[in-house]
């Protein structure tokens, strides 16, 4: 069509430069800034002028070795045993810790270890925050991102059945979507109270009182998930309705043959509904991957990283070093790699889902 | 046998209402609890949550917790400052985004595809990984105040309104609508004389309200729901948004029934607008996955 239209620099140019510049200043400057500040050792305020430091930012987070550390023996050569029959181990803290022989290792922390065949294996990790947070993203988003879509897709094919009142259905589910993560995160917060909180009340009513009462928030290996159902339940009813305007792209005719052909439900689900999904599948996935990688509010609201870092993501990390201890350039690092991982990660789902 | 089938249709229909119904309270009962909790006196609060109570307004109901929160917090100006952050930023958005799209679809010039393409390829970048570079940049720019040229836009207004103002999605948005409306309409108004302005404000806009409905719907949820960006860049109390505002009952000596008080402030108006428009805010929605 534009061909018919006689060129207009001028007019083109003047219509689309205010908002294509501030697109311009306000996201694409900023993103390549990122890029820049990361290579520098840049600080929010700093009377010293910043200087280009190379990779040594990224060096500092990603860096992360195995160290295999034999039980201590003692001078015939018997593994030294404590009480409850388990092998010594010298402190990891003796190879890390200006130890010659182990330059590699200075500086470093273990972030866990596990037992091998007669040796500790440690992981040591320069930044184990920045490892503990990585790890608790990337858990976050592969549950969240399979989980939610699923629901979203079932919650979808509920509501589109032709019932008296399914509107009304529909607008329950999609309802707290329109409210603000941040009060739902504090209103979670008294739901999961390990006292008062009304979950627990909840779970002992449905067990006839058998269920002993926990503080979900408060304990490192309930923290993450019960952020993660709450997230579900928040966002769900955002993607039901994108698999909804899917479902009703569908044709109705489609339908009408497969139950002419004797089709039963999973048959008709399985070669007429879910083919004709695909393009939605791909972008309700790529979305809430998106989404879920940026968690940052829950955790701000909720448990500020915390219990012992079991909560601490990506973008809390880098809100906190940026903003808290005014460390621009390792933020910026930080959002570097977590843009990244979003890249490749959407770039290999549209190639798994690519048109075959 | 046809009663039997009557019979089992009928208990068939009794079992989907059932489905949609438990499902519906798993959505509602937070809420629920939430604007019931905020009439109530801290230990009723405390005590109710053991009992179905909790999702009723008995007991000893009274709007206490509501009047302690107003003297707590300036709530009104924060209500105020997300209202006016939030107005400003749709309307402006509507506005510059529309007019590029329409000269993405309707003008030809030379740098066109290419700036549409950097335009969608930010779709792809999270605002979080964006947000400290933007700190720092904000924090370095010129702004033209009462008393002359200044440096920083930290604390103000216009640091939470004109980053926001235009993003991909919404020209995106704009840019698929305004290709589905008959181009041999535009090309008539020229052919008549009408400037690109004119065509722009008296044909292609009148024709755009469901497009302007969705973006508006997406932009003000997106604006009213800011955290992130005014947790950093906003310090003085004057600009601080509702949400961000919430911080002031995060110290441990509150009491929950102020909370659900305020959260129930910050909640309601949007609930009350969702209701009202609850088919386009549905639709919005379903839009952005149509033709993705």
């Amino acid at each position: 069509m534009a061909s018919k239209l006689t060129t207009s620099n001028r007019a083109g140019w003047a219509f689309a430069l205010p908002g294509f510049g501030l697109i311009l200043l306000f996201i694409v400057i900023p993103f390549f800034f990122a890029f820049y500040l990361s290579l520098t050792n840049q600080r929010l305020v700093s009377p010293n002028p910043t200087e280009y430091v190379g990779f040594s930012n990224y060096e500092k987070l990603l860096s992360i070795s195995v160290l295999t550390i034999e039980p201590e023996v003692d001078t015939a050569g018997v593994v030294l045993r404590d009480d409850a029959g388990e092998a010594q181990y010298p402190r990891v803290r003796s190879f890390t810790r200006n130890n010659p022989d182990f330059p590699q290792y200075d500086g470093m922390r273990e972030w866990f270890r596990w037992h091998w065949g007669g040796t500790a294996k440690v992981v040591v990790a320069t930044d184990v925050v920045f490892w503990k947070s990585l790890r608790n993203t990337l858990m976050f988003v592969l549950v969240v991102a399979p989980v939610q879509a699923a629901l979203a897709l079932g919650l979808a094919l509920l509501v589109n059945q032709k019932l008296r009142g399914i509107n009304i259905y529909r607008a329950i589910y999609f309802m707290p979507v329109v409210v603000s993560i941040v009060v739902v995160s504090l209103l979670f917060r008294f739901i999961y109270d390990g006292n008062d909180g009304l979950l627990n009340n909840i779970l002992s009513f449905l067990t006839f009182g058998l269920f002993e009462g926990r503080d979900w928030l408060g304990s490192p290996d309930t923290a993450l998930g019960a952020i993660k159902a709450m997230s579900i339940w928040q966002a769900v009813g955002f993607h039901m309705v994108i698999w909804l305007s899917g479902l009703q792209t569908i044709s109705p005719t489609l339908y009408e043959a497969s139950s002419i052909e004797g089709a039963s439900k999973w048959q008709t689900f399985r070669y007429v509904t879910w083919p004709g999904l695909r393009n939605t599948a791909v972008l309700v996935i790529i979305v809430i991957t998106m989404q879920a990688f940026a968690l940052f509010a829950q955790i701000d609201v909720m448990t500020n990283g915390g219990p012992l870092d079991s909560t601490t993501t990506l973008v809390f990390q880098a809100v906190e070093r940026g903003y808290g201890k005014q460390d621009i350039s390792g933020a910026a690092a930080i959002s570097v790699v977590l843009f990244l991982i979003v890249l490749s990660i959407s770039m290999l789902q549209r190639y798994i889902t690519r048109a075959r | 046998m046809a009663a039997i089938n009557q019979d089992n249709r009928g208990l068939r229909l009794i079992v989907r209402y059932a489905v949609l119904t438990l499902i519906a309270i798993i959505f509602i009962f937070p809420v629920l609890f939430m604007v019931m909790s905020s009439f109530k006196p801290n230990l009723q609060l405390l005590r109710d949550t053991s009992s179905l109570r909790a999702f009723l307004p008995v007991g000893d109901i009274s709007l206490d917790n509501y009047y302690d929160a107003f003297r707590r917090a300036p709530i009104g100006l924060f209500v105020f400052n997300s209202v006016l952050v939030t107005g400003v930023t749709v309307l402006l958005s509507l506005f510059f985004c529309s007019l590029a799209a329409f000269s993405f679809v309707y003008l030809n010039w030379k740098g066109r595809d290419l700036a549409l393409t950097i335009i969608i390829a930010t779709l792809i970048i999270p605002f979080e990984t964006i947000a400290i570079p933007l700190l720092l940049f904000v924090s370095k720019l010129p702004w033209i105040g009462l008393e002359g040229i200044e440096i920083g836009w930290l604390d103000s207004y216009h640091v939470q309104i004109i980053p926001w103002i235009a993003d991909g999605l919404t020209v995106f948005l704009f840019v698929q609508y305004f290709k589905d409306l008959p181009g041999e309409l535009i090309e008539a108004c020229r052919v008549e004389g009408a400037s690109w302005w004119q065509i722009y404000v008296k044909v292609v806009m009148p024709l755009s309200g469901p497009v302007i409905a969705t973006a508006a719907i997406l932009k003000f949820l997106v604006m009213y729901n800011q955290y992130l960006w005014p947790l950093i860049v906003v310090q003085q109390e004057t600009y601080r948004p509702v949400l961000v505002g919430l911080q002031y009952f995060f110290q441990l000596n509150i009491t929950w029934g102020e909370i659900m008080a305020y959260l129930t402030i910050v909640t309601i108006p949007v609930l009350a607008i969702y209701l009202v428009l609850q088919r386009a805010f549905i639709a919005s929605i379903a839009s952005t996955g149509v033709k993705g």
